[in-house]
């Protein structure tokens, strides 16, 4: 019993990172069809400002600030790569990943180049490194620190996208992009913003992951990156709820397979993933663009209908 | 080319006397001239080793020295992956991060058939082949199903596929893959004529003919029907399923076939690099597959095999260099502004500039 609610618990926390990272992840390319694969470079730049500036102040207060260094880094790095990069090549999907491509092999290597190849220690604060008894289990407190955060995270997009005007053309743009647009919307902004938003997350998730895992290395958010890819196809893009759901059945699975399978939850984990890819539904036969194609236009028809 | 090609054979003076032969004999010089480049590239290739020559700062030794076969080896098969890779990227417009699932398969797969099952080099690698095309069309089946995402669900289905295999090595399950180490070459199931620094140039042979063979192999298929629709899928794969043929098909049919010339590599990395490395198995092994062909120029003749050779001589000699930086740093940075500034890679830059 006691295994199984600290498996829960670790699991749930892990779920909690991967749900930050794919979040972001699911936001950018609902929106603007970009597969961010520096989204991971994010992350380790992150979470290494957030590592000097814990290691400078030191305790508590130097992992509060740790955590909005962290934070910021991650927002200024995603909004400059937009503005500078990204921007230029709207429309051009494929040229897009590449340059978020070689991002994301250049700056590990920056990285490891200032910092080295080895992983270090993340400076955990005594209150977040001791472990609360939960039903007989002895459980780390950073577990429950990490689900607390990602469900603060989690309502905070639900409020984003349901409750402000730029949620709503978020929202909108995922849906039909060409369609916004055609309204006299201005959704390259709605793209600077959804970028930078999951930035700030992927930062935020670096510094928890430094917690977790209580170490950095240059390339833990590469790895942590495929997980992430992994959470999206699950859970689809929308609504951000059914990320937070696959998310959860990621970190769960991985866990308790890590524990009952012996070590083997990383494969468990994709063998879910194939499961998952098989059993979908194929509504009927032709090609998968028309498929696609039928999908994406019945609930546009339905709400057109509900306006009229 | 046309266009340079009539105005040369039209004035009467001063052409060379064999413009001036009868049609047939015309005919017969064009339809050598495609041939006429990649012969003379492959006897340059084959002289190398013929050559003492020494240049100073590109190369540590003489031309035919081990250490230069060897690099030049490494060049090669690196430029035959790439081109390899490219018949799903550049060619069908499959964007797949997971090929280095097979090249490391191909490399451990040999390695281990050689100790494990005691098969000498050549029955390991044909066996390992097997598996590996086996692999390849039950993964690719799977891969191409994702149709939530489009052709990105794609992309992260087989990235995962390669990470399970990656985590797989790395965990060294029963001490078979060697974990992080990887596995030294099992010198004793190879014959003795590729094992050894002296025999070097063996290997590098090897290696040409590995790349001979790809660049056959995939520049036939990809002037035959099958090379049409996947080009036609590339560019419009709803065309192609209205036109009545299965696009899913055709494009297992490029996936199968680029992972088992990728199978085929793994088994050249295990040789020229002597051990099988869980680097190959990594998912930025991958990635760097893609910048070689993106730097290169993706979907054309030579790009890939270009963009890989050069991204592999750089690779390995500007940590020889000393610049006090990763070469990733570099070679990254290059790619993103290359995808900028050159956007058909680097054989389009020449091409530009000529026209």
């Amino acid at each position: 019993m006691d295994t199984l609610v600290l498996l829960t618990l670790t699991g749930l926390g892990l779920g909690a990172l991967y749900f930050l990272i794919a979040s972001g992840l699911a936001l950018i390319f609902g929106l603007m069809d970009v597969l961010n694969f520096a989204h991971g470079a994010f992350l380790t730049v992150s979470v290494y400002a957030a590592w000097r500036t814990a290691e400078t102040v030191g305790g508590m207060p130097g992992l509060l600030l740790a955590a909005v260094v962290g934070t910021l880094t991650g927002l200024l790095l995603a909004a400059v790569v937009e503005l500078v990069l990204i921007r230029r090549l709207y429309g051009r999907v494929k040229e897009q990943i590449l340059v978020t491509v070689g991002l994301s092999l250049a700056v590990p290597a920056l990285v490891q180049t200032v910092w080295g190849a080895d992983a270090r220690p993340f400076p955990v604060p005594d209150a977040l490194s001791g472990t609360v008894g939960v039903l007989g289990a002895r459980v780390p407190v950073n577990r429950f620190l990490l689900i607390a955060v990602a469900l603060l995270v989690l309502a905070g997009i639900h409020l984003f996208l349901s409750r402000t005007r730029y949620g709503l053309i978020v929202r909108a743009g995922v849906e039909d992009r060409a369609m916004v647009t055609a309204l006299g919307i201005d959704v390259t902004r709605a793209f600077t913003l959804v970028f930078a938003l999951g930035g700030a997350l992927a930062g935020l998730a670096g510094v928890l992951g430094g917690l977790y895992f209580g170490s950095l290395s240059p390339h833990q958010g590469t790895s942590l990156l495929v997980f992430a890819f992994v959470v999206v196809i699950i859970g689809g893009l929308v609504p951000i709820t059914s990320v937070a759901l696959s998310a959860l059945t990621v970190g769960l699975v991985q866990q308790y397979a890590n524990y009952y399978a012996g070590g083997y939850g990383d494969l468990a984990v994709v063998v879910l993933l194939a499961a998952v890819v098989l059993s979908r539904p194929a509504a009927g036969t032709g090609s998968p663009l028309t498929r696609l194609r039928r999908a994406l236009t019945t609930p546009r028809t339905r709400s057109a209908g509900g306006t009229a | 080319m046309t266009a340079t090609r009539t105005p040369r054979a039209t004035p009467a003076a001063p052409a060379p006397a064999v413009k001036d032969a009868p049609g047939a004999e015309d005919g017969l010089l064009r339809r050598l001239r495609p041939a006429t480049v990649p012969v003379a590239v492959l006897l340059v290739l084959a002289l190398l080793p013929y050559s003492a020559l020494d240049i100073p700062v590109l190369l540590d030794g003489p031309v035919n020295s081990p250490g230069s076969l060897q690099l030049f080896a490494l060049c090669l098969v690196f430029g035959a992956l790439a081109l390899g890779y490219d018949l799903m990227f550049g060619r069908t417009g499959l964007l797949s991060f997971g090929h280095a699932l097979y090249i490391a398969g191909g490399s451990y797969g040999t390695q281990l058939a050689m100790t494990e099952l005691g098969l000498g080099l050549l029955p390991a690698a044909l066996l390992t082949l097997l598996l590996g095309a086996l692999a390849a069309f039950v993964l690719g089946a799977v891969s191409l199903r994702t149709l939530a995402l489009g052709s990105v669900g794609f992309a992260m289905v087989t990235l995962a596929f390669a990470q399970a295999g990656s985590i797989y090595v790395e965990r060294n399950p029963g001490g078979l893959t060697g974990g992080e180490e990887g596995l030294p070459l099992y010198v004793d199931g190879v014959p003795d004529a590729l094992v050894g620094v002296q025999n070097t140039v063996n290997v590098y042979w090897l290696a040409l003919a590995y790349l001979v063979l790809v660049a056959g192999v995939v520049w036939t298929v990809t002037a035959r029907p099958a090379g049409r629709v996947w080009q036609a899928i590339r560019d419009n794969e709803q065309r192609v399923a209205v036109l009545g043929r299965s696009p899913f098909a055709h494009k297992l049919g490029a996936f199968v076939l680029a992972s088992s010339l990728a199978v085929l590599g793994g088994v050249l990395h295990l040789l020229v690099t002597a051990g099988a490395t869980p680097h190959t198995s990594t998912p930025e092994f991958t990635l760097t597959l893609l910048v070689m062909v993106v730097l290169g120029g993706s979907g054309t003749r030579w790009g890939p095999v270009v963009g890989g050779v050069l991204f592999t001589y750089l690779d390995q000699r500007l940590g020889g260099w000393d610049l006090g930086v990763e070469p990733m740093l570099i070679l990254g940075s290059l790619f993103v502004l290359a995808v900028y500034l050159a956007p058909g890679g680097i054989t389009a830059l020449g091409r530009r500039r000529n026209a």
